[in-house]
């Protein structure tokens, strides 16, 4: 019996997801009495697969893949890596990908699955997991059934922590079918920092009035190493890439600190970013809804607090 | 060519949650129900691609698990521009019930892309799509945010964290989508209503199935504290306070 963990590189390298997951799945596989495995895939270096290991990773599956990416693919792939570690319990990302290969695997593997789970199980027997419904609006306990389970934690819902063990790196090959799916193209986004790993983002909504006025919220960010982020109506209008609306509909996002400047506050935009440790909201509107959600408030115009704010960084960043 | 949009019926966006009183389930009563958001979307593009005869798609089809009281979202699906629909007679309480029923009521009809939402407002689970497509032992792209045809392959813009990959599918797949595939949804005309009155919708018995999860307990978020308000003199202030009092920066 075993817990596994998929873990995800970028370039080969891993994303801080997979420390996140790498520590969760340690302390999980404790309260159930058994081991951690890992599984990753892709051309990662040694002394790479080596740093799982200070997060409490001692048995690495390292799979070589050949092949771009592709949902039955790599579903097979851990599929056989599963079978072959007994694996009672696989956790992989709540995003895209994650998503993607833990739908279909349960069917494969005849295992319940809960999705977006942001805490550490309620109990183990019977396995018992939180997580939210309703789009943030309620949570649910939700007993997994099944002899073999998949969750997927919500990112930046667990801390990361240092279990160190010492790494066994095994070396798999799983043979895989050709797909008629051709990858065209691959578009990265670069030198910026990705909204779903920020620890601190930098948001403006409808009340920001123009596109033209996004340079100060830019420099906040930047100065705080902070990813950039928007309401719908923001992006819709075309003021802001797609890539950084938050919502409901959009990202959802659980940053440790989340400033919303000329944001409402409408339950859909909630709804992405409600698992923020911090909301700070900068409205002009002393009753917007936003404020029921915040923990600190300026009541005043965003255009006119900017740059008292990139000033007080400035000066503390100088101390 | 015949494309499936799968569709989940949900409480209204801004409906409050109110539970049962064995705060194992939720008390709908009084609830507005609607099309799933990103459902919602996937069926405008659909019949946005059905629009461009060039595309040469023959009938755009909304298949559902759930009881009769789901058939004024089904209309709604029919009035928005759908041809036909189909409704497997069972309640949506599992997500693999859900997938299994849904597998079961298309698999013979020959569908050459079937869409289905990221997640549903109600669940959160993105879970329904990619178990479809495993039970049809068809291809699956998720994270889907641009669909177009062309020479009668689909090509789709998948989202990864980090980027977005361009892929073609020439093949029977499932798309799992999300935002960007459609702008708004669409606003259905007097004549689309009158219409959907006369589209059919056929009602599927389900399969016998196993369901692998339960909800044990619902809860309300906590509460947050109340918020502290600074000064718009003194925003500075601000700062100070996310650095020694909450600690975040
Ligand atoms: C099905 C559905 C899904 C949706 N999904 C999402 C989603 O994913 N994400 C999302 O964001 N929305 C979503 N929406 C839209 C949502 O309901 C709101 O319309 C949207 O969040 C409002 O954006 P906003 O707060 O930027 O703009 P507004 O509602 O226009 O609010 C602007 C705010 O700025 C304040 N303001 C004005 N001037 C200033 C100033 N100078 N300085 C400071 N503050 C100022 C105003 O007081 C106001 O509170 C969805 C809606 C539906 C129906």
């Amino acid at each position: 019996m075993s817990v596994l963990i998929y873990t995800e590189n970028w370039d080969n390298q891993f994303k801080k997801l997979s420390f996140e997951l790498v520590s969760y799945g340690y302390s999980v596989a404790k309260m159930m009495n058994t081991d951690l495995k890992v599984v990753s895939i892709g051309n990662v270096p040694e002394d790479q697969l080596m740093i799982l290991g200070k997060y409490g990773a001692s048995h690495i599956y390292q799979v070589d893949d050949n092949q771009d990416f592709n949902d039955r693919n790599y579903t097979k792939i851990i599929e056989e890596v599963a079978k072959k570690c007994n694996a009672e319990l696989i956790i992989f990302a709540n995003n895209n990908k994650g998503k993607a290969i833990s739908s279909r695997l349960s069917v494969r593997l005849n295992a319940a699955i809960a999705t977006g789970v942001s805490k550490l199980p309620i109990s183990v027997n019977p396995f018992v997991v939180y997580k939210k419904v309703f789009s943030g609006k309620a949570f649910a306990d939700v007993e997994l059934k099944s002899q073999t389970k998949i969750i997927t934690l919500a990112q930046n819902s667990f801390e990361i922590s240092e279990n160190p063990q010492t790494v066994n790196i095994e070396k798999l090959t799983v043979s895989t079918e050709a797909s008629n799916i051709k990858l065209e193209n691959t578009e990265k986004q670069t030198g910026k920092i990705l909204l779903n790993d920020a620890e601190i983002v930098v948001s403006g909504g409808r009340g920001m009035k123009s596109p033209d006025n996004w340079a100060p919220l830019e420099e906040l960010a930047s100065l705080l190493g902070a990813a950039t982020a928007c309401s719908r109506p923001v992006s819709d209008e075309g003021w802001r890439p797609h890539e950084e609306h938050t919502g409901q509909t959009g990202k959802i996002i659980a940053p440790n600190l989340y400033f919303a400047f000329g944001i409402s506050g409408a339950t859909q935009h909630i709804a992405g970013v409600s698992s923020s440790k911090y909301i700070v909201a900068i409205n002009t509107d002393k009753d917007a809804p936003i404020f029921e959600q915040a923990q600190y408030g300026i009541v005043g115009d965003a255009q006119k607090v900017l740059p008292q704010l990139i000033q007080a960084v400035k000066d503390m960043q100088q101390k | 060519m015949k494309i499936l949009v799968c569709i989940s019926n949900v409480p209204d966006t801004t409906t409050k949650i109110k539970f049962a009183d064995d705060n194992k389930s939720v008390d709908f009563t009084g609830v507005q129900w609607v099309i799933n958001p990103w459902d919602e979307l996937a069926l405008t593009r659909a019949i946005e691609l059905k629009e461009n005869a060039s595309n040469n798609i023959s009938s755009v089809v909304v298949a559902h698990v759930g009881e009769a009281t789901s058939d004024p979202t089904i209309r709604k699906a029919l009035a928005i521009g759908a041809d036909s629909a189909i409704r497997v007679n069972t309640k949506a309480d599992d997500a693999f019930n859900t997938a299994k029923q849904l597998a079961n009521a298309v698999k013979d009809e020959g569908f050459d892309i079937i869409l289905c939402g990221i997640e549903s407002s109600d669940h959160n689970g993105s879970t329904v799509g990619g178990m479809l497509a495993e039970l049809l032992n068809i291809d699956s792209v998720t994270g889907v945010s641009s669909l177009e045809i062309e020479n009668g392959h689909a090509k789709v813009i998948r989202e990864i964290d980090g980027g977005r990959e361009t892929l073609t599918v020439p093949n029977t797949a499932l798309f799992v989508v999300q935002k960007g595939i459609a702008k708004e949804p669409r606003i259905a005309a007097m004549r689309g209503i009158m219409q959907a009155r006369t589209k059919p919708i056929k009602v599927v018995e389900p399969v016998a199935t196993d369901s692998f999860t339960q909800i044990t307990q619902l809860e309300k978020p906590v509460p947050r504290a109340a918020c502290k308000f600074v000064d718009a003199d003194n925003a500075g202030e601000l700062i100070t306070l996310l650095q020694n009092e909450a600690k975040v920066l």
